[in-house]
């Protein structure tokens, strides 16, 4: 209970205040731009950081965040919530087996951007797959993240055994066509993914907020990433998305995102409802 | 409103109880593995007069209707009335977690709130249950003996911060008397 929620609505204004003041402290300083996220999710996080740390106000915290770069990099990995796991929903990835991969093999060569990559789970689950699919020679896959420290994990591609035992399952049912140790090599209690996969595959950090298009993608993956952000950002970057995938290209979100507060549904088709895959449209329709 | 273990018969007895013009939005977190298909709005609406949604991020919450948090997201309000859904981590284990949406939704909603805390296994919600009454919200516990597993209740109830005990059966009638429009 010593978590110190504000009471009365003078003090959640003051909060509203201190965590705006904070956002705006990491985003002078560190260039870091969260202040267009989801109000009620930044603030579960700090609030969350704060308890951690044993921080007695938000100010407080802020102080030390401008001070130390080495607790800025603990609060950002808070800020930017990097639970993930291989195959997760593993529907989609069968779905993407069944409605997408049938397209790309006819293309000479495919571009694919996985936005907000985080420590990796998924590039890999992506890249397995298209191996299977016999695509990955002719697919490049640029990886990208706000945080340089989850990047750096996600290249070396190191897990613990522990978790990759569950994730068996979900390969299994994401319509997996061999068995998931095929792909990397375990070593006392963690696994390293095998090296062909890695061989396609750029690692580089973008931020969602503030930087810009990323070059003619035939798919982009973009999964629980803009639940975190308000939805003048998620227009945004809808719109990032729409300019940066050629025609007809593929824009894949999470189950519970949409596209419907976005103000840019006509863009796209939608291509499978419930595991959110679109379709950029081919041409554009005159009234 | 919150529950996990026995939850489903909880909320089918409580929603049955509500009538078509109930004038509050109901949000409800039930625990639930992330791997299932969700199927608890299709059911529960089966048993309501309200209607039941599967929200999307972002969406609106209306009164009068009954929005059923996702299997492995926390279900968030956010200060404009919107849904705002997170895949953070679990809380006590779960994901939906009572807590994050009762902590969240009291720091908007403060009075005009009621914290309905259900039949469950852990002490998931006793922390919401206790913010909501500080923020001068309403709260319920089903009572302990009422319930298919007392846990989730009595940690509620022990906290200090419950305003009313009822039997499941007496929830649904209450809420549909007092809540006013």
């Amino acid at each position: 209970m010593a978590e110190p929620y504000p009471i009365d609505d003078d003090e959640i204004n003051v909060e509203d205040i201190e965590i705006r003041l904070l956002l705006e402290a990491i985003y002078q300083m560190y260039g870091y731009d969260f202040r267009s996220y989801s109000k009620a999710s930044i603030r579960r996080r700090v609030m969350h950081r704060m308890t951690m740390s044993g921080f007695a106000s938000i100010m407080e915290m802020t102080d030390k965040v401008l001070r130390d770069r080495p607790f800025f990099v603990t609060l950002l990995n808070d800020l930017t919530v990097n639970v993930t796991e291989m195959y997760r929903d593993p529907e989609f990835y069968r779905a993407f087996r069944e409605d997408v991969v049938p397209v790309l093999k006819t293309f000479p060569f495919i571009k694919i951007w996985h936005a907000g990559c985080s420590t990796g789970e998924e590039i890999y689950s992506m890249a397995i797959l298209l191996e299977e699919e016999g695509l990955y020679d002719r697919a490049m896959i640029y990886a990208t993240d706000i945080d340089k420290n989850v990047l750096a994990s996600a290249k070396k591609g190191i897990y613990s055994i522990e978790a990759v035992k569950q994730y068996g399952d979900n390969y299994r049912r994401a319509g997996g066509r061999h068995s998931l140790s095929d792909y990397f090599t375990a070593r006392y209690d963690s696994v390293i993914m095998e090296q062909r996969l890695k061989r396609n595959i750029v690692f580089a950090d973008h931020d969602l907020a503030t930087d810009q298009v990323f070059g003619e993608m035939h798919v982009i993956l973009c999964r629980n990433v803009l639940i975190y952000f308000d939805r003048a950002l998620q227009a945004r970057v809808i719109r990032l998305f729409s300019d940066s995938l050629d025609m007809g290209g593929y824009l894949c979100l999470g189950t519970k995102e949409s596209l419907r507060f976005s103000g840019q549904e006509e863009t796209f088709d939608v291509i499978n409802t419930p595991l959110r895959i679109f379709r950029k449209r081919q041409l554009l329709h005159h009234a | 409103m919150g529950a996990s273990w026995g939850g489903l018969n909880a909320y089918t007895r409580i929603l049955s109880a509500l009538p078509a013009d109930f004038p509050a939005a109901i949000l409800l977190v039930q625990h639930q593995h992330a791997s299932a298909e969700n199927r608890l709005p299709w059911l529960l609406a089966r048993y309501c007069q309200l209607p039941v949604i599967a929200p999307e991020d972002k969406e609106e919450i209306q009164p009068g209707c009954v929005y059923v948090a996702p299997p492995g997201y926390h279900m968030l309000v956010e200060e404009d009335g919107t849904l705002a859904f997170s895949a953070g981590r679990a809380v006590l284990f779960s994901r939906p977690s009572v807590d994050e949406l009762f902590l969240s939704a009291g720091a908007v909603y403060g009075k005009q709130l009621v914290g309905v805390i259900l039949t469950g296994a852990n002490e998931d919600g006793a922390k919401g249950i206790d913010y909501i009454h500080r923020r001068g919200g309403f709260t319920i516990a089903q009572s302990p003996v009422s319930a298919e597993a007392p846990a989730m209740p009595e940690a509620a109830i022990k906290t200090g911060a419950v305003s009313r005990v009822l039997d499941l059966e007496a929830i649904g009638p209450f809420l549909a008397e007092q809540v006013p429009g």
